[in-house]
């Protein structure tokens, strides 16, 4: 029998019958094991997305279950796919109804920074409309590097203060994208 | 079975005067038809009971900047379902004058291809119902696909031509 | 009871002194941001009800101006623009345009290298129905279907892997025909495909295809006229679902297609079902055509001796002085083209796939366009679901199998 590998509690303070942490520890670790993501596919990352959703390189293992197709339901915006500047309206629409907490993946070369589309009609990346948490790169990335963009977000989720949202600095980034 | 010649040889006759330069690259029967007989030849093509050319494949258009007097190229891809027979027709416009009688009453499918040759280049589609931007954002005021203008946007700042040693 | 009784008008129920009910239509937005659509494009419905009365469409969400690229780059380069057009099935469009440009450069591809490319393009077409149909599967409830038949894609995804690196885009093959031959690996894992596809798609026809629920939902609904749907230029599964059998494969065939035998499955109404068992049925099809082309596939080179404008074997070029500069002038792009226009068209996982190039002798093309078959069918959306109901309109948007790449392209 392989040993089996118990996962490490976050730091805090056990006893008979009660274990004590901070809220911190715990919401963090609530949030990053149980983002639902909002898949924003656009183009041909969102096939890799279906192969990610798909049984072999299962991502509800992540906690990602529960794909919402509504921006009030979701934590994760996973924008896959070529944003052309006709679409920017509308993917900042769907950015300013979701609700705090929220991440953002810009999944793809286009994504991330326009691919290899330097024309007119091409978004030369998301970050110019929305705060992005987490680039993965490809062209389309391979299912395992999306999950891997994916556990990088859990990374972020669970460390995060439960005050960022509201401190001056975010207020800040997402004012100077005339987000309020 | 139909060839190119006879085909050829009968379109150059029944519209003499408004059709010419045949040629047949890669095997394809290719002439330019002028713009006032374009629906009337798509029209006899369509309803010849022996050519039956009836499916529009492609209505496309090109830019030939240094060309006078025929700038725009507006190309007809057309095939005969019956018969297996292909045909390409080419109207050429001038810049200053860039109108052509629209084909959505003889093929629905006219009626995209047509918004897109214009969104690309420009060229207007008289008769056409409706004649907007189809690909491109509706504020864009300028033809993307002429060749005067670059494949970037230029607004761009951060990816300019100093930075990639242009 | 006394003061309900039924109106004359279409059996509704009202209180008597029921004041008049204003009637006015609604504007529903689908997208361009919707879990069915398959892609980013916008329908503006205006329903009466729950009947569609009209529909107006936006598409172009996800223009990318691949016409206009392509003005610049060598023709090997524009090969990745045409594996974005239709994603789901890359290899078709990829050797679409390697035969276009042979054929301007009058490049005569050997036959191992035409077979290996129709093994290619017949495994994306599996791949391409494979999704249309799991998706069609997913949008009417079910979601099991599709699922089982991911599982295969992945498999047709490890081939494709072998044959040429990538999953997705795959930037398969070389002007002159393959850059390598097919592998022990790969021809195994083709076998093992051809052994295990089959009772996976029994299993899904099963499920699906006299399914009452199913069939409820899909007979009659978004069905379209062979004459319109001639007239609106619609080609492939949904042309042959409205009875037209126009296969481009047949009529004017390319890389040897001639050489193999199979059916062409038509359907009768042009509806949604028919839709349907029509991929279906050119699944079974195009597995019918890899078994003969796996058992007959021929000996010889892989790719066309044309020295001008095929990479030469690396070993050479350490070795030989002029495949070395061959190499330099393929690479750095100093090989130009003969002056020419050629129209070339592939039966693609939609339809006719046209790729229409004009070259003025320099290194790129001077206007290329694709004819995308998605972009042409599209425009008959509205009239295929004026009058009926909303989620009708769902289901035969997905049976239409529009993806936005080749929408916009």
């Amino acid at each position: 029998m392989k040993p089996i590998k118990m996962v490490e509690p976050p730091a805090g303070h056990s006893g008979a019958g009660f274990f004590a942490t901070s809220f911190d520890q715990v919401i963090g670790m609530a949030r990053s094991y149980s983002l639902w993501p909002l898949p924003f596919a656009t183009s041909c990352c969102g096939i890799e997305f279906m192969a990610t959703m798909g049984a072999h390189y299962d991502i509800a293992r992540f906690g990602a279950e529960r794909p919402s197709f509504s921006p009030r339901q979701a934590d994760l915006l996973l924008v896959m796919g070529t944003i052309a500047k006709k679409m920017g309206p509308v993917l900042k629409q769907v950015y300013i109804q979701m609700a705090e907490p929220r991440w953002v993946v810009a999944v793809g070369a286009c994504a991330s920074s326009g691919g290899i589309f330097d024309t007119y009609s091409v978004l030369q990346g998301i970050d110019r409309i929305i705060p992005v948490d987490v680039y993965v790169p490809g062209c389309p990335p391979r299912p395992e590097q999306i999950i891997e963009g994916l556990m990088q977000v859990q990374e972020l989720a669970r460390n995060e203060s439960l005050r960022r949202r509201n401190t001056p600095e975010y207020q800040e980034l997402l004012a100077s994208y005339n987000i309020q | 079975m139909l060839n190119n010649k006879d085909v050829a040889e009968h379109i150059a006759e029944k519209f003499e005067g408004k059709v010419g330069e045949f040629e047949q690259p890669f095997d394809l029967l290719t002439f330019t038809a002028s713009r006032e007989i374009i629906i009337p030849l798509l029209t006899y093509l369509k309803e010849h009971p022996q050519y039956k050319i009836d499916f529009l494949t492609d209505i496309t258009g090109i830019h030939y900047p240094d060309a006078t007097g025929r700038e725009f190229v507006v190309v007809y891809h057309l095939h005969s379902l019956i018969n297996n027979f292909r045909v390409r027709i080419k109207v050429p416009l001038s810049k200053d004058d860039i109108h052509v009688p629209t084909a959505t009453e003889l093929y629905a499918s006219a009626n995209w291809m047509e918004r897109e040759t214009y969104d690309f280049f420009g060229i207007i589609f008289d008769g056409h119902p409706n004649l907007i931007r189809i690909l491109n954002i509706e504020e864009m005021d300028y033809f993307p696909l002429r060749k005067e203008y670059p494949v970037e946007d230029a607004t761009r700042r951060d990816k300019i031509d100093a930075l990639f040693g242009r | 009871m006394s003061d309900i009784e039924l109106l004359p008008k279409e059996g509704q129920l009202a209180r008597k002194n029921q004041p008049e009910l204003v009637e006015e239509l609604t504007t529903l937005n689908l997208g361009p941001t919707h879990p069915a659509t398959h892609g980013i494009f916008q329908n503006i419905l205006q329903m009466d009800g729950e009947k569609i009365v009209s529909a107006e469409q936006t598409v172009g969400y996800i223009h990318r101006a691949f016409e206009k690229i392509a003005e610049r780059r060598p023709f090997y380069q524009i090969t990745t623009l045409t594996d974005r057009m239709n994603y789901c099935s890359s290899p078709i469009n990829n050797f679409g345009w390697h035969m276009t440009v042979e054929k301007l450069l009058g490049i005569e591809v050997p036959k191992r290298a035409q077979y290996i490319r129709v093994i290619m393009m017949e495994l994306a077409r599996i791949a391409d129905h494979l999704i249309c149909n799991g998706i069609l599967g997913v949008d009417s409830g079910a979601f099991s279907g599709f699922l089982y038949l991911m599982q295969k894609r992945e498999e047709i995804y490890e081939i494709y892997e072998e044959m040429c690196g990538a999953r997705l885009t795959t930037n398969m093959g070389r002007v002159g025909g393959m850059e390598r031959d097919l592998s022990m690996t790969a021809i195994r894992k083709i076998k093992d495909l051809l052994n295990s596809l089959p009772p996976v798609l029994r299993e899904f026809e099963e499920l699906f295809n006299r399914n009452r629920i199913f069939m409820d939902r899909t007979i009659g609904v978004g069905a379209i006229s062979a004459e319109r749907a001639l007239s609106y230029g619609f080609t492939g599964p949904n042309l042959r679902a409205a009875g037209v059998d126009y296969d481009v494969r047949v009529m004017n065939p390319y890389s040897s297609y001639e050489d193999f035998e199979f059916d062409i499955p038509i359907g009768q109404h042009g509806d949604t079902y028919d839709r349907f068992m029509v991929r279906g049925e050119e699944m079974w099809q195009s597995i019918r055509i890899i078994e003969q082309a796996m058992n007959n596939l021929p000996e010889g080179p892989w790719y066309a001796d044309a020295p001008e404008y095929y990479l030469p074997p690396k070993e050479e070029v350490y070795r030989n002085m002029e495949a070395l500069i061959y190499h330099f002038k393929i690479v750095m792009g100093e090989i130009d083209a003969p002056a020419g226009e050629v129209y070339h068209s592939v039966e693609g996982g939609n339809g006719e796939l046209g790729f229409y190039l004009i070259s003025d002798g320099g290194r790129a093309p001077y206007r290329l366009h694709f004819r995308r078959p998605c972009f042409i069918y599209y425009q008959a959306f509205p009239e295929m679901i004026k009058g009926q109901t909303i989620s009708d309109a769902i289901i035969t948007m997905s049976s239409l199998n529009v993806i936005a790449g080749e929408l916009d392209a």
